[in-house]
């Protein structure tokens, strides 16, 4: 047989690939023509799916992110973070002089951004009193620098100016292109450039005033050329004039030459600071184990605490270990948000089974009525229907007092039916009561009654036909509504936190309260994070025991 | 029509009537004794209350006046679950959550038979209907025709001594109607047992049943075995029912000895058999069935009346051919004959000569 192809050749008949009239292989002509049809299908998702990914999908995965992201620390205490590493924390000695000194550098800089407050606050979810230590430390730092500005300052007031620093620590070209820019021209203002031969001798200055410089032109927007520079400054400029290349200084040959060998002359004899000590008079928490621990464990980027502390649990020496007992909260609510929500879900199936079955069982016309009073509910606003609940269930309210009317209960001995899980529980049942009656009656509408029929002509009783041949066809419905109402009520806030009272309330409040209260997202994200994972493991529980093929909302 | 005396009934109704809204009776007094081992099957087109009296006799509707018996004894109170009346739903109604073979169980289990009795009951009942190596599937895994087989075992495997069955067959392609036709009559007859089926098919109905009752607008217009009911209807709504059937008006001139002369509307006399008229004036139908109609001259009973005709349509219907005329005004007359070698092709326009003899036409009520 040729290998020519003939157009007017039977394709069927070739030997080899089937062909289509045309002669191009079947299979990737079928591709072509599907694949304008897969195009179309997607193209008209597109909106929702793009929609849904940026306002949805993407603010939860950075959310559960945030249960893991430790970066603040980092990047906050660089140099502390940096130096830590090597510290051995099982000596039971606080860290050296060096560890303090990059401790002072980097919340001198964190102070000056208004950044230290920050991490005052997420050290203090680990670390009780971390958050004032740091506010107080932010305010001590300025002290410890102005030992050095002072003496440089009473050495020379050339070195009170901050024209001077700029003379020398920058480059001529950016000099002539300072010195020319005029605020008020709206032009941006030329970025700070070193000079090369100071970034050689003065290395730990010129970097600090790199950070100086971008803070004053960038977040600041002020004149750099005219701005003193930080205490920090000072300090690092002994340093380097004391260090190892200070025998360099004198090669120096631009602006300010002769204050630079004046400043490193003086400067052999200046009084220094004892940064360990000086931190020590700020807090005396400073020279004590837990801070120096605390910040040590939570110096990697990424860090499991958010999720130990989800789960009750704290880091120690020792790895994970359980929080002490008076401590333990999440735990308790997560497995009472199950429990409650199991409670619900049953009560909304031995409530709703009985409805489903008369919506489903009379005709069309008067299940259509039956059918808006169901429906109703979703047409009344939550807060309504759950501030209902509250006027109802209260000690004074129409149930108690219905009660003590009617003599079943006494005056004195009013029902706690609200601010506890009772509360919780019956509003919550019947704001979930339409999820299970929905499913339930649509799959229930398509049982034909003609099964009732045949099980009780071939002799079963009423109740025989109904558990025998009845109920298994209607267990789908079941099943649909109640993973409908049990993970709806796993992560209902509202209803729990106006009528739950202390011991009524759920996992969801207390995420609630760690985003708008105590701010401490992290742990909200873990929290999250975790209900998210228990919610699919049960989905997942239900698929392998009832199968999710079993689960119908209709028809 | 009404046997009440007979004291071998073994099905009864009595002044059965029934009515679901108060204002209209969809069964109108309906009276109707089988005998045990009958095969009576209640047709007629829907709405006529034929599957009211099947429900009312199963137990899911109660009459509203009227006694209902079994064997001699009134059910009126008996709820269904104790009637032990076997029933083949229109659907099957099979438990779609259960095997064929938990399908079959669920009657014995219920009356708490044995379990070894029970797996032999519905072997047996399985194999009679051919489904014996189908006991472990599940009805949706079933065609048409075997879901049909496994309700109709079911219904009998707890041996009932009635089997009520509510247009069993009219889900089937036709192929498949005609075998279980003929298997559940064949089932019936060997079980010995009584059946009473609904239909809405004529075919169906004169092909199974010992006696056919007519069902029209909540009564029962005839009760009679099929051949009867074909050839000699009592009234001109069996004889359109059932069968083709052609339809000539006119009044009567005169009724001597056993036939009657009748003057059609649309011109011509003939001569016809008396069934419900009474007197000379009085307005009829009178009824013929198309085959029994003859153009051949040579063929021509002797002193038939005769009735001049224009052809209008031949058609061509393998056994048969089928031939409409236009026959004294009206142009739906139908005559059938036979594909024999010898038998003529009528061509439209030709004009012909019909007649017949005058006992198949019958002069029925207007």
């Amino acid at each position: 047989m040729s290998d020519t192809v003939d157009a007017t050749n039977i394709p069927g008949e070739k030997s080899g690939p089937m062909l289509a009239a045309d002669g191009t292989p079947l299979k990737r002509s079928l591709r072509r023509a599907l694949r304008r049809q897969k195009m179309s299908a997607l193209l008209l998702i597109a909106p929702l799916l793009i929609f849904i990914l940026i306002t949805f999908i993407a603010p939860i995965a950075d959310m559960l992110f945030r249960s893991v992201e430790n970066e603040i620390v980092q990047d906050t205490l660089p140099r502390t973070t940096a130096i830590l590493e090597t510290w051995d924390s099982e000596s039971g000695n606080v860290p050296d002089t060096p560890v303090f000194k990059a401790l002072y550098q980097d919340i001198f800089i964190a102070q000056e951004r208004k950044l230290h407050t920050r991490l005052g606050s997420r050290l203090n979810y680990e670390l009780t009193g971390a958050s004032s230590l740091f506010r107080k430390s932010g305010r001590g730092v300025g002290d410890i620098g102005e030992v050095y500005q002072d003496q440089f300052e009473d050495m020379n007031a050339f070195w009170k100016k901050g024209e001077n620093w700029n003379d020398i620590l920058g480059s001529d070209a950016w000099l002539a292109e300072i010195k020319s820019w005029k605020k008020a021209s709206g032009q941006a203002q030329p970025p700070f450039e070193i000079r090369a031969q100071i970034a050689e001798i003065l290395p730990q200055t010129a970097a600090f005033y790199q950070i100086f410089a971008d803070f004053t032109q960038n977040e600041k927007n002020s004149n750099l050329y005219k701005k003193d520079p930080w205490e920090l400054i000072y300090s690092a400029f002994y340093d380097d004039l004391t260090g190892a290349n200070a025998a360099r200084i004198d090669t120096y040959t631009g602006p300010g030459a002769a204050e630079l060998s004046e400043a490193k002359a003086a400067a052999a004899n200046f009084e220094t600071v004892d940064y360990k000590a000086a931190f020590g008079d700020i807090d005396k928490d400073w020279l004590k184990m837990p801070i120096w621990d605390t910040i040590r464990a939570y110096s990697p980027r990424f860090t499991n605490g958010y999720f130990l502390n989800a789960v009750d649990m704290q880091k120690s020496e020792n790895g994970p270990e359980l929080r002490p007992e008076n401590q333990r909260i999440y735990a308790t609510l997560f497995l009472r948000t199950l429990f409650m929500s199991t409670v619900i879900t049953l009560s909304c199936i031995l409530l709703g089974y009985p409805v489903g079955w008369i919506l489903a069982n009379l005709p069309a016309r008067t299940a259509n009525l039956l059918m808006i009073l169901v429906l109703l509910p979703f047409w009344t606003s939550l807060l309504v229907r759950t501030s209902a609940w509250k006027v109802m269930l209260q000690q004074q309210g129409v149930v108690n007092d219905t009660l003590v009317w009617l003599g079943i209960v006494a005056d004195d001995s009013r029902l706690a039916l609200i601010n506890n899980q009772t509360g919780t529980i019956i509003a919550m049942t019947h704001i979930l009561l339409p999820f299970m009656i929905l499913p339930l009656y649509s799959v229930m509408q398509t049982i034909p009654p003609s099964y009732l029929r045949a099980a009780k002509s071939l002799g079963a009783t009423n109740w025989t036909a109904f558990w025998r041949v009845y109920f298994p066809q209607s267990v789908p419905g079941i099943g649909a509504g109640s993973i409908l109402v049990f993970i709806l009520s796993i992560g209902y806030y509202i209803t729990p936190e106006i009528v739950g009272g202390t011991t009524g309330t759920f996992i969801s409040n207390r995420i609630a309260y760690h985003i708008s209260s105590s701010l401490n997202w992290g742990l909200a994200a873990a929290l999250g994070a975790i209900l998210l994972a228990v919610v699919l493991g049960l989905y997942y529980a239900y698929d392998k025991i009832v199968g999710i093929d079993n689960v119908k909302l209709g028809g | 029509m009404a046997d009440t005396s007979a004291t071998s009934a073994f099905v009864e109704f009595e002044r059965v009537q029934k009515s679901y809204d108060g204002e209209n009776l969809v069964v109108k007094d309906l009276n109707l004794s089988m005998p045990k081992g009958e095969f009576l099957t209640m047709l007629g087109p829907s709405g006529s209350g034929k599957t009211t009296c099947l429900m009312m006799l199963a137990g899911f509707e109660t009459a509203t006046h009227g006694d209902i018996r079994l064997d001699g004894k009134s059910i009126n109170n008996i709820p269904p679950h104790k009637r032990g009346i076997g029933m083949v739903f229109q659907n099957y109604a099979l438990f779609p959550h259960m095997t064929v073979a938990e399908n079959l169980a669920f009657p014995l289990e219920v009356r708490k038979i044995g379990k070894s009795v029970r797996e032999q009951k519905v072997k047996t009942a399985l194999d009679r209907v051919q489904m014996g190596d189908f006991g472990g599937r599940r009805p949706a895994q079933l065609s048409g025709g075997q879901q049909q087989r496994v309700a109709l075992a079911r219904a009998l495997v707890f041996e009932p001594e009635l089997v009520l069955m509510d247009e069993p067959l009219g889900a089937l392609d036709k192929q498949l109607r005609e075998t279980l036709q003929f298997e559940i009559t064949h089932l019936a007859h060997e079980l010995g047992i009584t059946v009473v089926y609904v239909t809405h098919d004529q075919t169906e109905a004169l092909t199974m049943s010992d006696r056919v009752a007519v069902f029209e607008n909540g009564r029962i217009q005839q009760l009679a075995p099929p051949d009867q009911l074909y050839e000699e209807p009592e009234n001109s709504f069996v004889a359109q029912f059932i069968g083709e059937n052609n339809t000539l008006e006119g009044v009567v001139k005169e009724i001597k000895g056993g036939t009657c002369l009748v003057q059609l509307d649309g011109g011509g006399m003939i001569e016809a058999k008396p069934i419900n008229v009474t007197q000379a004036g009085e307005r009829t139908r009178v009824s013929i069935r198309p085959e029994r109609v003859e153009f051949n001259k040579d063929r021509m009973p002797e002193g038939a009346h005769t009735l001049k005709a224009e052809v209008l349509e031949f058609v061509y219907m393998g056994d048969i051919f089928r031939t409409r005329l236009r026959v004294a005004g009206t142009d739906n007359f139908i005559i059938k004959t036979r594909n024999a070698p010898d038998q003529v092709r009528l061509q439209p326009g030709q004009q012909i000569e019909i007649g017949w003899l005058a006992e198949d036409c019958r002069a029925l009520d207007a």
